[in-house]
């Protein structure tokens, strides 16, 4: 099986974000790591790899950084692992990056592609879907269980649905969003991260992907970011004090005539 | 990794001195840090004293983010409702090279991380280290979060609780006399005004001490250091009598100290940017057994090198001092090619060639000599009477300065208190 | 030819309550840039549901086919794409539901055009350009883009916008041709399961109750139930709850959960997490019961009770039902 596993370098959840007073961008603490799903990814591919032989590769677009987390791929058991850090690639919303990650997936043999289902910065849940669209195959978000059939070229994942679960099969290639629940992501053992220290990032560029400027980036974007706003805050907490029937008198009073919410 | 030559634990100025120094001599060595990066779980009041470390640390200090050069010198001593404050500048801190410098941990160890990256050692953040890796007795590697990874040595420099020294039998457990508890807040301040408001030139910093009824008769003293745009200032108090004697709570004291009109206008208009807190050892190094073993050697905090001697407070420049006399005895003792207890004893041996030991032997004991109860309350108000009646004109004749001093002076010879705390703080 | 379109979204003959929010929304943008509103229903015997959007749209399009009587990512991509490259909307709303979001984002890169998931606003600005509005960081900040193309397909947050009301004319019913053909159709379904019990979709509920590990004891959920129950809301979960086994995955609230944002939140023995409060930090009211005065969940909310939550909810739950006439 060839798979190849698309990540992403995002900040912490508890990195601390600023809006720039002129709201052109924002200031995040350097807080940074994978994306929680795309460990998921990167975890189940590697699950694949175990059972049924071949290689994984990762691939993430992003600053030079980004080799960070690609050093956590490789920590984790990844072969090899593609950087594409060319300025034109970055700033762009998740078309254009999806589109450049394609043409990346594209220099690559694949069987499947792997994913987080959204990434924690833009919760956007696009790049996956849209890579597929572009390499042409089908794609199937939010899955928690993936069974592979390489011999029937095949893959039944069961997936968080509408009310409960769905059971899909899809033929080989085909791309997968991974949800919370799919597996538990190892941690990568201590020689795994030496080894990562040394490893060699291949990077793609423009040229290498065959893309012109105007098809990535800020240019091949299909929004506009006009600003960046402060959101908007709750009024600070009102305690309520007293005894729990005191209390809940209270707070139901408050809720009807303050808050309206009953 | 075959033949792995050391495994350093934590990633304090310690543990990364150490780190430094042996992939710098080309041995193979990864260091472990709990934190997210190495710095993340460091803290200091404070300051660094550059000459000590210099000679083992040489071309670091070029492009270290390092915050302010010390060229004001302020100690206080508090009485209630009074102080006194002696303060001291000179060319000779700034000149032939800065004598000590502010420092913020997390940036300055982040800083110190890359740069053992940079010369081939390997720094792995947000790892454990749970347990050695023994075998007859002999440290052979360590046990990180269920995975074995086997060296030739491993450099404990895990901290004031050091729990693998314990494991190593190397030390004993923290006993709450040898320690004592920082508070410190980091407030910001904008570069310029901190110039103006501690009358400084740019770039320059000052370091103040405080003691007196601010702690409460309790062993401890506040500080205020100023970096490049902020201030750090807290407060130490000794554990056990906190936890004995102490009225308040820490968070109070603390906000006392901060609304003391000496503090306050100095901290005024400034934003909170970090709170923290951190054990520091006083006088810990008397919970050490040795400083070695087979395969291990007890370095930092973890070995207790931390000396408050009431002026100055070092720990720092004796972590990084410590660091790298392990790495050197290391480095020898691979050429030996012998990890044992005996050829480890170099490491005792340069440390008593060097600072470290020496000053800790010297003045070792400042612990107990600072822990009087006097030191905070009668003699800052002694101080501060005395320097009450010089500065008072009242509406009666003045008395003459001699005849003042004279007073004070007989009041405070006359108590045989005087004498025994004299004679006990010839260990100053 | 233009055209604002409202992906009329249904499961089990009944629509998503999202559809009547966005229709109303909808009829603001549409009557804006002088356009007609449309719902787009998929599916199989779309009668029933077409009659019920009536009231709300301009037009309600029908794309009938066996194939689009189950979900199929493959085929209702193959229907809704050629039928959009057909008519060229200016914009297609949907909710930002679990159905939306395997389908929109495919249908983005089917159409090679822009996608906004999770709108939580959006402007008419001068020139006829919409502005949306998203968060970002997981709500720590929020970006405002505007599309260089058309169709502008943007996916919504449930219950960002008011229903709409329905008005007295109705829409005009169109039966559309459509041709899915079976080859593009890779996905099969093979399964659909729904969880036992008749449950409310929890990012449509008016009220959450949502429990924490200060519950103790996956049993003790029952005293979030019965105030749930006198408040005509849904009983939400943690993380820690979820991952522990106390509670099913599909009640979490949070970044690897659902994100809700009902009119009503309480918030009990949880300490509000990060990635949790970013799960619901868009709720109109929200009430925290922990007795932690530290914990981080009272900077979230708008009324705090540091108080045991085994005292105050069982009165809560009585003298609600009193209040309420339950």
């Amino acid at each position: 099986m060839e798979i190849v596993v698309l990540v992403k370098r995002v900040p912490d959840s508890e990195a601390q974000v600023q809006v720039k007073p002129d709201g052109s961008g924002v200031t995040v603490e350097e807080r940074y790591g994978m994306n929680f799903f795309d460990s998921l990814a990167v975890e189940e591919a590697l699950r694949i790899k175990e059972k049924f032989g071949g290689r994984v590769t990762a691939i993430s677009l992003g600053p030079s950084q980004s080799v960070e987390v690609l050093r956590t791929a490789i920590a984790m058991g990844v072969d090899d692992a593609i950087l594409l850090e060319e300025e034109a690639l970055l700033g762009g919303d998740e078309y254009a990056t999806a589109r450049a990650l394609a043409a990346g997936v594209k220099t690559l043999p694949y069987d499947l592609v792997l994913c987080g289902r959204e990434a924690f910065d833009d919760s956007s849940g696009v790049v996956g879907p849209v890579v597929a669209q572009f390499l042409g195959i089908p794609s199937v978000t939010m899955v928690t269980k993936v069974e592979v059939e390489p011999e029937q070229r095949k893959v039944k994942v069961e997936r968080e649905a509408e009310g409960g679960r769905e059971l899909i099969e899809a033929p080989l290639p085909a791309l997968l969003t991974a949800q919370k629940g799919l597996n538990e992501p190892r941690v990568p053992p201590v020689m795994g991260v030496v080894k990562a220290m040394k490893a060699q990032i291949k990077k793609l560029d423009l040229g290498s992907l065959g893309l012109g400027p105007e098809e990535v980036g800020q240019k091949g974007a299909k929004l506009e970011v006009l600003r960046y706003i402060e959101p908007p805050k709750r009024r600070a907490v009102k305690y309520i004090k007293g005894e729990p029937p005191e209390m809940v008198k209270e707070l139901i009073e408050l809720l009807k005539t303050e808050a309206k919410a009953l | 990794m075959e033949g792995l030559d050391a495994v350093v634990v934590g990633g304090g100025l310690a543990g990364l001195a150490a780190a430094y120094r042996l992939a710098k001599d080309g041995l193979s060595v990864i260091l472990f840090e709990r934190g997210d990066h190495p710095g993340s779980k460091s803290m200091t009041g404070g300051r660094l004293y550059l000459e000590p470390v210099r000679p083992y640390l040489p071309e670091l200090w070029e492009d270290a983010p390092l915050e302010r050069m010390v060229t004001k010198e302020r100690v206080t001593a508090m009485a209630e409702g009074a102080s006194v404050t002696f303060e001291f500048t000179s060319e000779g801190l700034r000149r032939p090279q800065p004598h000590s410098w502010t420092v913020l941990r997390s940036p300055f160890d982040r800083w110190f991380g890359e740069k053992v990256a940079e010369v081939g050692g390997f720094v792995i953040p947000q790892r454990k280290v749970t347990d050695l890796l023994k075998e007859d007795g002999k440290v052979v590697g360590v046990v990180a979060e269920g995975e074995e990874i086997p060296a030739q040595v491993v450099i404990l420099a895990d901290g004031v609780l050091s729990p693998l020294g314990e494991k190593a039998g190397l030390r004993g457990p923290l006993d709450p006399r040898y320690a004592a508890v920082g508070f410190k807040e980091v407030i910001r301040l904008e570069q310029g005004e901190i110039e103006k408001r501690f009358g400084l030139r740019e770039g320059e910093g000052l370091a103040h001490l405080f003691f007196g009824s601010i702690t409460k008769g309790v062993f401890g003293g506040g500080f205020l250091y100023t970096n490049r745009e902020s201030l750090s200032l807290g407060l130490v108090v000794g554990i056990e009598a906190f936890a004995e004697r102490l009225p308040a709570e820490m968070p109070e004291l603390l906000e006392e100290f901060k609304a003391r009109p000496e503090v306050a206008p100095l901290i005024e208009g400034g934003e909170l940017l970090e709170y923290s807190a951190h054990l520091i050892p006083e006088g810990a190094h008397r919970m050490v057994k040795r400083l070695y073993g087979d395969g291990v050697l007890l370095a930092g905090d973890a070995a207790g090198f931390a000396l408050n001697h009431g002026i100055t407070v070092r720990g720092m420049d004796f972590a990084l001092a410590s660091g790298a006399l392990a790495a050197q005895a290391v480095k020898e003792a691979k050429e030996r090619g012998d990890f044992s207890t005996g050829s480890l004893a170099r490491y005792e041996e340069l440390l008593k060639g060097s600072f470290v030991l020496k000053d800790m032997e010297a003045f070792g004991h400042t612990s107990e000599v600072l822990a009087h109860e006097r030191l905070y309350d009668r003699y800052p108000y002694f101080l501060c009477s005395l320097a009450e009646e010089l500065f008072r004109v009242g509406a009666g004749p003045k008395e003459k300065i001699s005849r003042t001093l004279w007073r004070f002076a007989k009041d405070l010879l006359l108590d045989s208190k005087t004498w025994k705390d004299l004679w006990r703080m010839r260990e100053l | 030819m233009a055209g604002i379109w409202v992906y009329a979204e249904h499961h089990d003959g009944k629509l998503k309550k999202v559809t009547f929010e966005l229709l109303g929304k909808g009829r603001e943008l549409a009557q804006g840039r002088g356009e007609e509103l449309g719902a787009i229903l998929l599916g199989k015997d779309l009668d029933p549901l077409a009659e019920e959007l009536s009231p709300y749209a301009d037009r309600v399009h029908c794309l009938e086919s066996p194939l689009l009587e189950v979900y199929n990512c493959d085929a209702f991509l193959e229907a809704l794409s050629s039928f959009s490259a057909e008519r060229n909307p200016s914009m297609i709303m949907a909710g930002a539901t679990y159905q939306a979001r395997d389908l929109f984002p495919a249908l983005a890169g089917r159409l090679q055009k822009g996608i906004v998931v999770d709108c939580l606003g959006v402007e008419l600005a001068d020139g006829g350009r919409f502005l949306l509005r998203k968060p970002i960081y997981g709500g720590k900040a929020l970006v405002e883009v505007a599309f260089k193309e058309e169709p502008q397909l943007v996916l919504v947050r449930p219950r960002t916008f008011p229903p709409a009301e329905p008005r007295s004319e109705r829409a005009e019913v169109s039966k559309e041709q459509i041709e899915i053909d079976p080859t593009k159709v890779r996905l099969k379904v093979l399964e659909v399961m729904k969880t036992a019990g008749e449950k409310v979709d929890i990012t449509e509920a008016d009220v959450i109750v949502c429990g924490g590990r200060g519950l103790k004891d996956p049993e003790n959920f029952k005293l979030l139930e019965e105030l749930a129950e006198v408040l005509g809301g849904v009983v939400g979960a943690t993380r820690a709850v979820v991952d522990a086994g106390w509670r099913p995955q599909e009640d979490q609230v949070g970044k690897s959960g659902k994100t809700v944002s009902p009119n009503l939140y309480f918030a009990v023995g949880l300490s509000g997490a990060v990635h949790h409060v970013m799960g619901m930090d868009t709720s109109k009211v929200v009430v925290a019961i922990n007795r932690d005065p530290m914990a981080p969940i009272f900077q979230y909310a708008d009324y705090g009770l540091v108080a045991d939550l085994f005292q105050v909810l069982p009165l809560l739950a009585e003298e609600l039902k009193k209040e309420l006439g339950k």
